[in-house]
């Protein structure tokens, strides 16, 4: 197994709600309440889960755009949970963020040269051969001419708008690159487009990802491991395979089933898992198991005990007092007998 | 929806209570900052003739000008709250609440004065925002409605003019034309209470009414016009106009009601312009309301009057303002739960 | 008069006129529908989905668009009728659901009353009979505590809730024909699956004809019975949901299934995208509208860049807009495509 790039630890973001004229602090959405996870180097990890359960928070916090309110952060050895923006520097060259809007996160008045070039500038980074042979190398790396260099967003379609996005991520060989919804505001015929150059770089480049996504599939098809996200819980993280195969957290279940199947055969006979109702709000998520309100297994100790995420199976981690798929005891590492 | 009605309500309070301290400041304290005493304040009753310092002296004293500020500024307030007694050497001559003193001219009481004038402003204000309303509101729905058209240009053009020209202009202009040439309207100068004869108030109001309502109704068809165009691309018209619904409806019920919100928001600073507007409509065509009232009190110096003009002003925008943000809570729904 | 149809589009034709020139956003779409059965319309952003379903419900009436075709409903032809008829018919003989109940709904009049609007327009009956229609209706779509919620704005329920009550709006007076334009594109994965429940059953239950407009082939396979591939605003393969999925003939409807990463099979190496970007409804590519974009474009001889191909049968129904004949095309999709979709199976 290879070593963590990134490895985080009990990290928390509350958002302080504030009522009146004198920002009184009324209590707080608990957007990431305590997840602990590790990135390694050359993975993809997928996260997943529902409208709001705290996806895009996680990716600002491991970009260190948002502060944490607690946990820790470990990026390559170092600690930079509260390091302060000058320090954090040479980490902006190593951790780069794309975005899910490619309309909006592209400065419409400057050129795509001025765009992917700006890191370069910005970090005061020397090339070679100059900086505009730079970012037309860069260009045609993610499949646009590089003669595109004087134009602007605005004469590009969606997905290369795209392309210029994650061009400007790749500007400076980061390390690790956080997708938060890369293509989810992409039609079908492009969102491929899309997913297969962010496969062909991370090829090329030896790049690490963070892939954030609520579509299962998308994030079924690009990641190494997946860690589903519940109001601002991982409850279950485990190898794709592992996951897809056999979910062991009832909330996975309910996802997967979920997922419309393009298939006119197999849909009578399906068996599908229905959950009642939405999400709870984030502000006042319910005690102890969160997903208790919505789970059709949930027992009196779910709603007192919060259950503890735990490896059942080999690199297989779940938070759920009674899961589904769970191997027999004895195939269980050792740690699992923490449970209860 | 209580608590919003109390909070409004103490919030409107505070703001009376603020303002009457800043505009005793500026009539008094600052003056006194700046030199003038307590007897420059008495000789201004006693009257500048024959006036012997004793006089001066007493007639400071009997008011209470010797008094530290915040006495005077209490009993200011009490006056208005609860009326005063006055000894004049002769008797007791007793003021009742609201008292804002007496006017150094005329040494007649201040409120009867205003009492008597603020029908005058009343009907000027109320019937040219009914006007300006209507036919802002109406004109900017059908600009909207009918947007590049030649009714929308021209709308548009004379609510351009509307915006920019000043009214002693257009009151002077309208007067020329529609009284001295026509003689369609009342020539100025009179005024004539609703409750004697509706018709003839009607009459002598109508081109003050329509002067003040000009400038203020070019505003709104422009403002409502923008909202409207933007109300009626919202998803909402499309669902309204799925279920079936005529399109007057889908207008006035679904688009009209929405773009109202930030019409209301406007008309309750502008009640508070108004006066502004009043003083130069009254001034024109010779009115005798408040503001032509103030414009005299301050010409002449009189500050109980002033006084008594600012404050009448004051607690009417701030009313204004209470009536607008529960009218506010009411038409949208959303301001509620703040 | 035995073919005659519930629901029948003929060479249904709106343009915009705009200062870049005219807009083809349907150009010349015909298709049918029966009562009880759901077709889904799929297709690209901008493939003139929407236009489609606000056109049949006569919301371009009126406007800059021009229209032509004939749209025959229960033997109406709803292109020539007035504007007034056609008002009466919506809402009571075809309703639509819209894809983001938030700003579809009156942010200031509480859901209950919107519902009683709906029903008030075209029944003449008391606040009283409308409310407890109304209430009856939320009641029917999963909406607990009716009674209580009646009065609540919507920006007071979740999104699921929200779709819920559009979807109580849109059924109140039993219309005959339900267009659902993305029901469910704002909502999320385990919402999206209760509301797909709900539309199936109450479909059932009503009896209605429904349209489902997508861009998820997932969600018009849960659905449909028939589906039409839209792309450019014209229909390029039209079929039963078995059609579509298991023997589909046109490029284009390869491309859509070979970009789609799939939960049901194990995942492929890579996904086979489509190249390019959807094409310009004003400027539309010469010939055939997809073949900037198609691989097999070369085997049609030219004629792929200059002839514009027709819609023909191909099968049972099935219809394919290509120059390629059908066995050429049944030869690439046994051999070549799916195959590939199915790699590592
Ligand atoms: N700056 C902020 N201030 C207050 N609350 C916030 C802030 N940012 C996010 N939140 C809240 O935190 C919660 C998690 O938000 P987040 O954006 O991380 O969710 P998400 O999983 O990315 O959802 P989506 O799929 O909708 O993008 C939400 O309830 C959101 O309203
Ligand atoms: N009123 C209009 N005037 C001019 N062009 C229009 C108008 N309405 C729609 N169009 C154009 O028609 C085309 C088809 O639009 P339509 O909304 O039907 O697409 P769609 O298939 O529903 O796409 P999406 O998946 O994005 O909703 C678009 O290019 C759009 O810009
Ligand atoms: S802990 Fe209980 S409530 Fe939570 S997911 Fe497991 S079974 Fe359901
Ligand atoms: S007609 Fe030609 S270009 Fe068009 S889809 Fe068929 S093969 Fe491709
Ligand atoms: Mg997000
Ligand atoms: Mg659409």
């Amino acid at each position: 197994m290879s070593e963590a790039l990134l490895s985080v630890d009990g990290l928390q973001k509350h958002f302080p709600v504030t009522k009146g004229l004198l920002k009184r602090q009324v209590g707080a959405v608990k957007a990431v309440d305590g997840i602990s996870f590790e990135v390694r180097k050359g993975e993809t990890l997928g996260v997943v889960g529902e409208s709001g359960c705290g996806k895009t928070t996680t990716g600002r916090l491991i970009t260190r755009l948002i502060e944490p309110t607690g946990g820790k952060i470990v990026f390559e050895g170092r600690d930079i949970s509260h390091m302060s923006q000058g320090k954090l520097r040479p980490l902006r060259r190593d951790v780069q963020m794309i975005f899910q809007d490619p309309y909006s996160s592209l400065n419409p008045r400057h050129t795509v040269g001025a765009i992917v070039g700006a890191p370069f500038r910005i970090q005061g980074v020397q090339t070679e051969h100059g900086v505009k042979r730079a970012v037309q190398d860069i260009l045609a790396l993610v499949g646009l001419n590089p003669e595109h260099y004087n134009r602007y967003p605005h004469e590009f379609s969606g997905g290369q708008r795209q392309r210029i996005g994650i061009a400007r991520t790749l500007a400076l060989k980061p390390k690790l690159i956080v997708a938060d919804e890369p293509v989810s505001a992409l039609d079908v015929s492009i969102q491929a487009q899309v997913v297969n150059l962010l496969e062909d770089l991370q090829n090329e480049l030896d790049l690490t990802y963070v892939v954030i996504a609520h579509d299962l599939s998308v994030v079924r098809h690009i990641s190494d491991r997946v860690a589903v996200m519940y109001l601002g819980k991982i409850v279950e993280l485990a190898d794709q395979k592992d996951l897809y195969k056999s979910p062991m957290h009832p909330y996975t279940n309910a996802l997967l089933s979920a997922v419309p199947i393009p298939d006119v055969k197999g849909r009578q006979g399906r068996e599908r898992i229905r959950l009642q109702g939405d999400v709870p709000s984030p502000l006042n998520p319910p005690p102890a198991c969160r997903f208790h309100t919505r789970c059709w297994k949930a027992q009196e100790i779910c709603k007192q005990v919060e259950p503890p995420l735990v490896e059942l199976a080999t690199g297989h981690e779940v938070a759920c007092h009674f899961p589904e798929n769970a191997p027999a005891k004895g195939d269980a590492p050792a740690e699992a007998g923490a449970t209860a | 929806m209580v608590t919003y009605i109390i909070r409004r309500l103490i919030a409107a309070v505070l703001m009376l209570v603020i303002v009457s301290i800043a505009t005793f400041s500026i009539f008094f304290v600052i003056p006194r900052a700046a030199g003038v005493t307590a007897s420059d304040f008495a000789n201004r009753y006693v009257g500048v003739k024959g006036a012997t310092a004793e006089t001066v002296k007493a007639t400071a004293e009997k008011l209470g000008f010797y008094d530290p500020l915040v006495v005077q500024y209490g009993r200011w307030v009490k006056g208005i709250v609860a009326g005063s007694e006055f000894d004049t050497g002769v008797d007791v001559e007793h003021c009742p609440a609201p008292c804002f003193g007496y006017s150094f001219i005329t040494k007649q009481p201040v409120w009867p004065d205003l009492l008597d004038r603020l029908p005058v402003t009343l009907s000027l204000a109320v019937g040219a925002s009914v006007i300006w309303l209507v036919t802002g509101v109406a004109t900017g729905v059908l600009s909207a409605l009918r947007r590049g058209s030649i009714f929308d240009r021209g709308a548009m053009t004379v609510a351009l003019a509307g915006v920019s020209l000043p009214i002693f202009f257009t009151g002077i202009v309208s007067l020329v034309f529609f009284s001295y040439k026509f003689g369609i309207t009342a020539p100025g100068g009179s005024y004539t209470p609703i409750t004697e004869n509706p018709a003839e108030w009607a009459y002598d109001l109508i081109l003050p009414w329509i002067t003040l309502a000009f400038l203020l109704s070019a505003a709104y068809a422009r403002l409502t016009r923008a909202g409207m165009l933007e109300t009626m691309s919202e998803d909402y018209i499309r669902t309204a106009r799925a279920k079936g619904l005529r399109e007057p409806r889908v207008i006035v019920k679904h688009g009209l009601r929405a773009a109202l919100t930030p019409i209301v928001t406007i008309f309750g600073l502008d009640l508070g312009l108004l006066l502004g507007g009043a003083i130069l409509t009254e001034t024109t065509f010779s009115l005798n309301g408040i503001g032509k009232y103030g414009v005299h009190a301050i010409a002449v110096g009189d500050l109980p009057q002033i006084l008594g003009v600012t404050t009448v002003a004051t607690f009417f925008v701030v009313f204004a303002n209470l009536a607008v943000d529960l009218l506010y809570a009411v038409v949208d729904p959303r301001v509620r739960l703040g | 008069m035995t073919d005659e149809h519930f629901l029948d589009v003929k060479d249904l034709r709106i343009h915009f006129p705009t200062d870049d020139g005219l807009v083809k956003s349907v150009d010349g779409l015909s298709f049918h529908l029966e009562r009880g059965k759901t077709l889904g319309i799929v297709g690209e952003s901008g493939s003139g989905k929407s236009v489609t379903s606000l056109g049949i419900l006569g919301l371009h009436k009126g406007g800059h668009a021009k229209i032509s075709g004939e749209i025959w409903l229960d033997g109406e032809e709803l292109v020539s009728a007035s504007l007034d008829h056609v008002r009466s018919l919506r809402g009571k003989k075809m309703a639509m659901i819209f894809q983001d109940p938030l700003s579809s709904m009156h942010p200031y009049y509480s859901v209950g009353d919107q519902i009683v609007e709906a029903y008030r327009v075209h029944n003449k009956v008391t606040k009283q009979v409308a409310r407890k229609h109304a209430i009856d209706m939320l009641d029917r779509v999963g909406i607990p505590q009716p009674e209580r919620r009646f009065d609540s704005y919507p920006h007071e329920f979740s999104g699921g809730m929200r779709q819920r009550a559009m979807i109580a709006m849109a059924l109140v007076n039993n219309p005959d024909l339900l267009i659902a334009d993305e029901p469910t594109t704002a909502l999320d994965v385990t919402v999206q699956a209760q509301i797909l429940d709900l539309m199936r059953d109450l479909q059932r239950d009503f009896n209605a004809a429904l349209i489902i407009i997508t861009h998820d082939l997932g969600v018009v396979a849960e659905l449909s019975d028939d589906i039409l591939v839209m792309y450019g605003g014209k229909a390029i393969e039209y079929g039963t949901g078995a059609d579509i999925f298991e023997r589909p003939e046109h490029p284009y409807t390869w491309g859509l299934l070979g970009s789609m990463p799939r939960l049901d099979r194990e995942p492929t190496e890579r996904l086979l995208p489509i190249k390019g970007s959807p094409p310009s409804l004003i400027n539309v590519p010469s010939g055939c509208a997809f073949h900037p974009r198609c691989a097999f474009e070369p085997r049609t001889h030219g004629k792929g860049k200059s002839e514009v191909p027709e819609l023909i049968e191909s099968e049972g129904g099935h219809l394919v807009r290509c120059h390629l004949t059908r066995d050429e095309r049944r030869a690439i999709w046994e051999t070549e495509i799916k195959p590939n979709l199915e790699a590592t199976l």
